[in-house]
């Protein structure tokens, strides 16, 4: 993709394209591991939410920021893995984090010149947005009347760790993420 | 690699997020129809990661343990104290049990009492929360040629802990008696009145349709029951407390927001089938 932008760079060796491989695979590969390690044994009180949460924030900002290194299929993946991970029914998270990705790719012109402001309270939306559906999902896939408290934890872990979230990403997407920098 | 022209290619971009969105709804209605694939997956996946876990969990759980013991040591005499108190009350008790124990091996010899049988049992450690948002249970990890089997019955040191529902190759997930799905048929130590245990996954279970005439009491002990064979009888559960609504729930005697070590007996009850699929179908009911 960067070797299309027209420029003067160095000779595409192989290290250099392995380089510019890992950069712009980083999103996809940082998000997978954050989700294993989200599900492992940490011992953290609301772990279950704190790992969908990662999943949203992640997907979210990288399709905001830096949509050629998340493709939609990639996030289909990313989706069935949280899914494994978070034992709910399959195919729900997989939804619910396409459809992130599509809102994000849809005002991504529009948000990407705000600050970081209009940014958070757009992910807050969607951090709602999804939980309900994720909530609402799972009732209708289990045959079950859920509590709401879960699903609320869930809203409200995901837009109180975006700030944060968004702070390691943003100088991931500046550095280690840039295949400008290779 | 075929070569499209570039509005060719923008219109495939553009209809790809639509694709996959409807197959997120084939792979939902996939998942529905046949959970044995998403059970599958899900267990070949949690094979794969069971021994990394088990890596990680050791130095986790000793973290938490420096974490425990350096909050101990402000409160080391107080703690001295009452557990000198409850020493001697416990010896109390154990003179109490000896006795009753020597009785009791003496009227089963003259009834002629056939004894239970001892059921095997092997040890797992647990590695992971395998709950998910909406529901409650953990990951076992378990070494190759484990020979564990769906329904069998875990117990951690103090008493019930749940059910085997996923068997994989290195790992096995034990779905908790506080989650929503489990219903475990129990009985009121002092009333002798049978009741259902139903897990909320909040941390208490709640006693419903316990017998016409028995009421459940606060602090009285609560034990499985042999109803429907799906557990043997007298397995510990726990302890009846009433809540602010005067809901009867049970305090249950395994630490389950901290389950170390689970114990898994095999009671042999094969005929028993996972929690998930236990209902008739309405087809099969006729017959």
């Amino acid at each position: 993709m960067i070797e299309r932008t027209p420029g003067i760079r160095p000779r595409p060796s192989l290290g250099r394209r392995l380089d510019i491989a890992a950069r712009c695979s980083f999103p996809g590969a940082s998000t997978a591991l954050l989700l294993l390690l989200a599900a492992g044994p940490l011992g953290l009180p609301g772990q279950a939410q704190l790992q969908s949460a990662l999943a949203l924030g992640c997907v979210f900002f990288w399709s905001l920021f830096r949509p050629a290194s998340l493709p939609p299929a990639l996030v289909f993946l990313l989706g069935i893995l949280s899914d494994l991970l978070g034992y709910a029914p399959i195919g729900i998270g997989v939804l619910t984090l396409l459809i992130t990705h599509g809102l994000a790719m849809l005002w991504r012109r529009v948000l990407t010149r705000q600050g970081f402001m209009s940014v958070w309270l757009a992910f807050v939306a969607v951090a709602a947005g999804a939980a309900a559906l994720q909530w609402a999902l799972t009732a209708l896939l289990t045959f079950r009347q859920l509590p709401p408290g879960p699903a609320l934890f869930q809203a409200a872990l995901a837009a109180g760790l975006y700030p944060l979230l968004a702070v390691l990403l943003a100088r991931a997407h500046a550095t280690v993420a840039e295949p400008a920098r290779a | 690699m075929i070569r499209l022209s570039i509005p060719m290619r923008q219109a495939l971009a553009k209809l790809t997020l639509p694709v996959l969105i409807a197959a997120a709804f084939v792979l939902m209605l996939l998942g529905k129809a046949d959970t044995f694939i998403a059970e599958r997956a899900r267990m070949a996946l949690a094979d794969a990661l069971a021994p990394i876990y088990g890596l990680l969990a050791e130095p986790v759980a000793r973290l938490r343990d420096l974490a425990d013991s350096t909050g101990q040591v402000f409160s080391l005499a107080s703690e001295n104290t009452r557990l000198r108190e409850e020493n001697e009350q416990l010896r109390r008790w154990q003179a109490i049990a000896l006795a009753l124990d020597a009785e009791n091996t003496a009227l089963k010899a003259d009834l002629r009492w056939i004894p239970d049988p001892t059921p095997s049992f092997v040890t797992a450690r647990v590695v992971a929360d395998a709950g998910g948002v909406y529901a409650r249970a953990v990951l076992l990890s378990a070494g190759p040629d484990h020979g564990i089997t769906k329904g069998q019955i875990a117990l951690d040191d103090r008493g019930l802990v749940g059910r085997v529902t996923e068997v994989g190759a290195r790992s096995v997930r034990v779905l908790l008696l506080t989650d929503m799905n489990s219903r475990i048929p129990v009985i009121l130590e002092g009333s002798r009145g049978r009741a259902i245990l139903i897990g909320t996954n909040g941390a208490r279970p709640r006693l419903a349709y316990w017998t016409e005439g028995v009421q459940p009491v606060e602090g009285e002990r609560v034990v499985t029951s042999a109803e429907a064979n799906a557990f043997p009888a007298g397995l510990p559960v726990g302890v009846v407390h009433f809540n602010n609504q005067k809901v009867p729930e049970v305090e249950t005697a395994a630490r389950l927001d901290r389950l170390e070590i689970v114990r898994l007996f095999d009671y042999g009850m094969r005929d028993l089938l996972a929690p998930e699929t236990s209902v008739p179908r309405p087809g099969e009911r006729r017959r």
